[in-house]
């Protein structure tokens, strides 16, 4: 085979891919707090006294967890306007992203919840704290701490899967990719430029929640 | 839907499985080649590997697909979608389930690789019959989770244009123009697969969960 | 300090328990429970365990909800709304076998908690009373450091210190002793009996028989979730009436 690389159209391509990965940022990061959000709220709802809405939690996660993301992202852009919702690709990627993810955060959370001996709730109550104040000032950092490593690999793998979002024509790095592909059939300079780029993404994102918990999370543990 | 459509997704299902049962079988010997290497001590190799399981993990697999498709073509080998899938798929399966095992095999005690040292046993004696019999006991769950990983990864060969299980849905969803309906039935199939194995995971791990205390 | 003499002089007991019965499911945890606990005045509770004395205490700031009967605390009756219930327990520490210290604040932050977000005080009236109350448990030169970082018995000594800056008129001790290695337990007892000696109003669930011959006014004996028996140290050692307080004492003693 005689085939000579040539980055050129990627190199052209630049500036466009760069605004492409401030999408994907954004696709990540709203996906991430629509997926706490729902993680919050599904554990609350996971620990209600009513057994369907308990059901109705877990028949979620069980959903979500054991189907392709690439399916559900179908499903939600197909439902919405059904639903008489009208969204551009972007923010019904953000949705699906945020409800993908927040069925994983939900285990995550419910882990850490339950993470933290009931000893702790208690010395606080019996020093007079109110149960709010209690969860505020003492359950939930160590909470947080316990669930932070595998929040965090969840959420790297949040902002992987923005690249599926592609599927629905969002705007972000892979779409973006995929067209200035098909305008130069320079796929493999192309992609592999891309996979370089989601590669620094992803290390930055783990920088930033290592920064995060350097800060956060320094007191020492046993 | 009707019943042709059904079985069109049918056989798409069965490329679905094929892809990857044959990925596991693969990335498993692949993924197995990465623990042993990414844990033997020799510098270098352990930070060549650590750097393969690194690159894996930090870009998507789609991504990873393009690249083993379009990169075969280059080098020149000629191959249909589903081969190159493959191989991409199995790649992906290798590091990940490398990185799993390694874990598994740090997580056995030291005391147990001594121990066998002190009974004269060579590497292969020391890793086949003391530490990975050990260490993949204690790899079962995360590794049925990465399988089920596995299998909704699958799902991204429809975008490099193998049909399977997710693209027989959006043959059959721009024929019929019931999309909900199509996409249901394919979620459907998909948890069909997956969440028996959820389940036995889940099992496994709190049956090991209450042995280890 | 005028309101110590004040107090001493009224007869309203400390604490005081009436026809308290507490179940679990079927199970009844508490049996009939009354006492009374005069101010200043120590108690010694034992029994084997899952006699209900933990789960005692325990109802007395209300960690545990309880069925029937009434307990007063302090002049206040505890009722089930959270208002007496707080109200108790800004009044009543308690210390836990297990430390329970927060394991993200350092010692003195963990003193100063409930002070300021539960009393009101502000910052440095806070730090005032954590630096002098670790003084008196003979820690404070630990406390800028995190529980993580302190032995077992030192842990123990912040929790009683932490305990007490809340200032309470009685204190709950809820086997303090019994999660120590053995080298420790007895930096723990001293810290109880200096308590002890200053006056304080003190309820120990715990097996530390020395200590009870030593500091308690009285020794309640508890079983199958009744008081059984109740002495001051001397007869209850020398005299027990009860065959099962016998047998309780001859293991337990037997034993050390």
């Amino acid at each position: 085979m005689n085939y000579t690389l040539d980055f050129t159209p990627v190199i052209d391509g630049l500036p466009n891919l760069l605004w492409a990965c401030l999408g994907t940022f954004t696709l990540a990061i709203c996906g991430m707090l629509l997926a706490i959000v729902i993680g919050i709220g599904g554990v609350i709802l996971r620990q209600s006294p009513l057994k369907p809405l308990r059901w109705l939690v877990i028949g979620f996660v069980e959903l979500i967890r054991n189907t392709p993301f690439l399916v559900q992202i179908f499903f939600i852009y197909f439902a919405l306007p059904l639903a008489g919702i009208r969204l551009d690709p972007t923010p019904t990627a953000i949705i699906a992203l945020g409800i993908n993810g927040g069925a994983y955060a939900i285990e995550i959370i419910r882990g850490g919840v339950q993470s933290i001996s009931k000893g702790q709730m208690e010395a606080g109550l019996a020093l007079g704290l109110h149960k709010a104040q209690v969860f505020r000032l003492i359950i939930l950092k160590p909470a947080l701490r316990a669930i932070y490593p595998s929040l965090t690999s969840q959420f790297i793998l949040l902002t992987l899967t923005t690249s599926i979002a592609s599927a629905i024509s969002a705007y972000e790095l892979t779409s973006v990719s995929q067209r200035i592909e098909s305008d130069s059939f320079r796929s493999f300079e192309v992609y592999f430029t891309v996979t370089a780029f989601y590669l620094v993404i992803s290390w930055v994102m783990m920088r930033i929640f290592a920064l995060f918990s350097s800060r956060y999370f320094s007191y020492p543990v046993r | 839907m009707g019943r042709e459509e059904f079985l069109f997704l049918l056989a798409g299902l069965k490329w679905t499985v094929a892809l990857s049962v044959v990925a596991f079988i693969c990335g498993s010997v692949a993924g197995l080649m990465v623990a042993l290497a990414r844990t033997s001590g020799i510098f270098i190799v352990e930070r060549l590997t650590a750097g393969y399981i690194a690159v894996f993990q930090g870009t998507p697999l789609l991504m990873q697909l393009f690249v083993v498709y379009y990169g075969l073509a280059l080098i020149g080998i000629q191959m249909d979608a589903w081969a190159a899938v493959s191989v991409g798929l199995t790649l992906h399966a290798s590091a990940f389930l490398g990185e799993i095992w390694r874990g598994s095999i740090e997580a056995v005690p030291r005391g147990q690789t001594e121990a066998a040292k002190a009974l004269s046993l060579g590497y292969v004696s020391r890793m086949k019959d003391v530490v990975l019999p050990q260490a993949i006991r204690i790899s079962l769950p995360a590794t049925i989770g990465f399988l089920v990983q596995l299998i909704k990864g699958t799902s991204l060969a429809s975008i490099v244009g193998f049909t399977e299980l997710t693209r027989a849905g959006n043959i059959i969803s721009n024929q019929i123009f019931q999309p909900l309906t199509v996409f249901g039935v394919v979620g459907a199939l998909y948890f069909l697969m997956c969440c028996p194995l959820t389940i036995y995971g889940a099992h496994l791990e709190r049956k090991f969960l209450t042995a280890s205390r | 300090m005028n309101q110590t003499i004040n107090s001493a002089t009224t007869t309203e007991p400390m604490i005081s328990l009436s026809g308290v019965e507490k179940w679990y499911g079927a199970f009844k945890a508490l049996d009939n429970i009354n006492m009374s606990v005069a101010k200043g005045e120590k108690i010694v509770l034992c029994g084997p365990s899952g006699s209900g004395k933990s789960t005692l205490i325990r109802c007395i700031n209300h960690l545990e909800a309880y069925q029937k009967g009434d307990i007063h605390v302090g002049g206040i009756m505890l009722g089930h709304g959270s208002k007496t219930i707080d109200a108790v327990r800004r009044e009543v520490g308690m210390v836990f076998q297990q430390f329970n210290l927060f394991p993200h604040l350092t010692v003195l932050q963990n003193c100063m908690l409930a002070p300021m977000r539960s009393l009101g005080l502000d910052k440095a009236q806070a730090e005032d009373r954590a630096r002098t109350l670790l003084e008196r448990v003979k820690i404070s030169e630990q406390a800028e450091k995190y529980p993580a970082q302190l032995s077992g018995g030192q842990q123990q000594r912040v929790a009683i210190a932490r305990a007490l800056c809340m200032r309470p008129k009685a204190m709950l001790f809820d086997e303090p002793t019994s999660a120590l290695d053995p080298e420790m337990v007895k930096e723990v007892l001293d810290t109880m009996i200096a308590l002890a000696e200053e006056g304080m109003t003190m309820i120990c669930v715990t097996h530390e028989m020395g200590f009870a011959r030593q500091v308690a006014d009285r020794v309640i004996f508890m079983a199958s979730g009744a008081i059984v028996e109740e002495a001051p140290p001397a007869e209850f050692f020398s005299n027990p009436k009860h065959e099962r307080t016998r047998k309780f004492l001859g293991e337990i003693l037997g034993r050390h």
